[in-house]
């Protein structure tokens, strides 16, 4: 492999980010054109809207349920993601440290249950939530939203431990730490980035969660946004709100955008290496 | 400054592997020992038991006089360089160097004092405010060292810091290492599989194998003394030469030729009947060529055909070698294992350290002298050495 940096391929490079930024931005710039356009002017085939109106958006904000739905959104995500990464950083920490019967069996089922499709869990989730009581309310999403975040959370956070040199600890000891001043002092600073990094993962899975979501809600108690959205209705049955449903997305895209931006400054890359070796 | 003494210590792991078996090792304050041995042999757990990263099994470790078996490391007062030098690498140089100091509730002018001082003697001044990540592997493990040296601990411990060195800087810290020591003043314990290191930075050695002391001396004496097989052919570069040969009185039969024995050694190894299976063991320098010898008579000369010859300018190396089987006697199995030298195969070769204006050349025949009084003489079955009280 040849890592030698010429302007020519210093270009070249440039010009395949170029490609692969507009590949993803593409459909991101037509929703936000598409909720920018005044109802007569949707389907005039321009990419850009030659007026711009911010109906949809006075819509959806005047709308009691998408409120609602919003905050359902961000209340059940940030609950599940906490959960998710406390008991996800317990499991991974015993299996990067620690030499137990059975580790391998539990990365193994542990993967097994985030293949599992689950679509095939609804029905039965359905039944047990109502007969339990939880149907409609947070808890009935926040418990399957960390089942499937759990084995995300396992895997890349153990991924992440295993490359703690953890003979930092040892140091630590050496220098006179306790064994929380070692944690706190220097294997915290060093798992705080892969923790991070797994928040955002798992935040964004839950947030971007339809199924149990639309199937697990029957009203504005507990319907997150994405469900809420396929409930919006036009002004007559027959004229879908094309406009304020694009309005929506942009506006549920915000929180991620803000979530990563939030986290990604605390992601700093390469922060282990230089701890050992030569 | 702390004397530390090991009392029977012994060392067994959970699954059942026993890494240090009944060690007994008294360190005098501000002595530098070293632990040395093959890779596996338990120096790192013998250390590693020292600074109460490991527990000990059982026997007493007892640091001035006091009995600290069940202190965790912070109580015991000291400092440890690793290997892989295990800097934290979100600090910079200068928060690594006072990491400990900040730990014990030094205030800030006394740690900006002392990291300076340890800066400076390690000639890191310059790079107190980078990271790890940005420096090389000597400043590296300058930090690594200066991190032990700023709170003036009780004693250093130091697990092969210089391995991950190349051969030049390791030579290079190697004295810096012992200047250091010898101006802290501190009583230190350092490992290393490096014999070299082990020679020439000591005051003494500890010579380990499969978790047992074999002999503990000065490096001189373990260089002339060694007590048995596996001392006699780790201590030394290049190793000591190991030839079979039956004992007949005062003579030694070897396939190098009949080699008489000074009167010395033949009371030392006289228990041995007649006919007694030993192995001979001739250091490098121990021969010369015979045209260079005043005086051959005062030793033994024996006829070889040389296969190989180095010329280093300050010496001759020649090589030869002599139909013999060595088998698998005591260690000396394990030592070839560590070289990755392969035994017994086509005989067994032979290295002899000739003055440089020595003749000798590849193919040819030669005659060379061996100075008998440097003989030592080994049990095969044992690999004890019957002279090793000799001279
Ligand atoms: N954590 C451990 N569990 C079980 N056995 C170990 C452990 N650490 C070391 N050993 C064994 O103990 C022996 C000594 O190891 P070590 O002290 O690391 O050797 P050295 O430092 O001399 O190379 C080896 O045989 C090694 O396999
Ligand atoms: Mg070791």
């Amino acid at each position: 492999m040849s890592t030698i940096e010429t302007p020519r391929r210093k270009a070249a490079w440039a010009a395949v980010d170029l490609v692969v930024l507009l590949y993803a931005l593409v459909p991101v710039v037509w929703i936000v054109s598409l909720s920018l356009k005044t109802d007569g002017t949707l389907n005039d085939g321009n990419f850009f809207p030659r007026a711009i109106t911010w109906d949809a958006y006075d819509q959806i904000f005047n709308n009691d349920d998408f409120l609602r739905a919003l905050l359902n959104s961000i209340g059940i995500c940030l609950i599940s993601t906490f959960v998710a990464l406390i008991l996800g950083t317990m499991a991974a920490y015993a299996i990067a440290r620690l030499d137990f019967p059975g580790k391998r069996s539990i990365v193994g089922i542990s993967l097994l249950i985030a293949m599992f499709p689950q679509i095939a869990l609804v029905t039965p989730l359905f039944r047990i939530e109502t007969a339990i009581g939880i149907f409609d309310t947070w808890l009935g999403l926040i418990i399957p939203y960390i089942t499937f975040a759990l084995p995300l959370a396992i895997y890349t956070l153990s991924a992440f431990f295993r490359e703690i040199p953890w003979e930092l600890e040892k140091a630590a000891k050496m220098d006179g730490a306790t064994p929380f001043q070692a944690f706190r002092k220097v294997i915290a600073p060093l798992a705080l980035p892969g923790v991070f990094t797994t928040a955002i993962l798992v935040f964004i899975s839950c947030w971007n969660d339809f199924l149990f979501a639309i199937s697990l809600t029957s009203s504005s108690n507990a319907r997150t946004v994405p469900a809420a959205l396929s409930y919006f209705t036009g002004a007559t049955t027959f004229e879908k709100p094309t406009a304020a449903i694009a309005a929506g997305a942009v506006v549920i895209t915000i929180p991620i955008i803000l979530f990563v931006l939030f986290f990604q400054r605390r992601i700093v890359a390469g922060l282990t290496s230089g701890a050992v070796k030569g | 400054m702390a004397e530390i003494v090991l009392d029977n210590v012994v060392k067994r792991y959970p699954d059942g592997a026993l890494a240090v078996d009944h060690l007994n090792l008294e360190i005098a304050d501000g002595e530098f020992i070293i632990l040395v041995g093959p890779s596996g042999c338990g120096k790192s757990t013998t250390l590693n038991m020292v600074a109460g990263l490991e527990d000990i099994t059982s026997g007493e470790l007892r640091i001035d006089g006091k009995v600290v078996n069940d202190k965790a490391p912070k109580d015991r007062d000291i400092a440890m360089v690793f290997q892989s030098y295990a800097l934290y690498p979100h600090m910079t140089v200068y928060e690594n160097m006072a990491f400990p100091l900040t730990l014990a509730g030094t205030d800030k002018d006394t740690i900006r004092q002392k990291v300076g001082d340890a800066a400076e003697m390690l000639e890191l001044t310059q790079h107190l405010e980078r990271r790890p990540a940005n420096l090389s592997g000597g400043q590296r493990q300058r930090v690594a060292m200066g991190r032990a040296i700023v709170r003036q601990p009780k004693a250093f411990l130091m697990d092969e810091p210089l391995s991950n060195l190349d051969a030049k800087l390791r030579v290079q810290m190697r004295t810096q290492v012992s200047r250091i020591q010898k101006k802290l003043g501190t009583t230190t314990l350092y490992v290393t599989h490096d014999q070299t290191e082990a020679m020439t930075l000591g005051d003494r050695v500890v010579v380990m194998r499969g978790g047992i002391v074999q002999q503990v001396g000065s490096p001189a004496f373990l260089y002339d003394h060694p007590a048995n097989l596996f001392v006699a052919g780790f201590i030394g570069s290049p190793s000591m030469n190991f030839v079979p040969a039956t004992l007949d009185g005062g003579t030694l039969h070897s396939p190098l030729g009949d080699l008489p024995l000074p009167d010395e050694h033949r009371r030392a190894v006289e228990s041995g009947a007649k006919g007694r299976e030993v192995i001979v063991g001739l250091r490098p320098e121990h021969f010369e060529d015979a045209a260079l010898v005043n005086d051959p008579s005062r030793g033994a000369t024996v006829d070889v055909t040389i296969d190989l010859v180095e010329s280093m300018g300050s010496d001759v190396f020649a090589y030869f070698t002599v139909d013999a089987q060595l088998g698998g006697s005591g260690g000396l199995d394990e030592l070839a294992r560590d070289t990755g030298a392969e035994m017994g195969v086509g005989g067994v070769q032979v290295t002899a350290r000739l003055e440089p204006t020595s003749r000798v050349s590849a193919g040819q025949p030669a005659r060379l002298w061996v100075d008998t009084s440097k003989i030592q003489v080994f049990d095969p079955k044992s690999g004890d050495n019957l002279t090793a009280r000799v001279g």
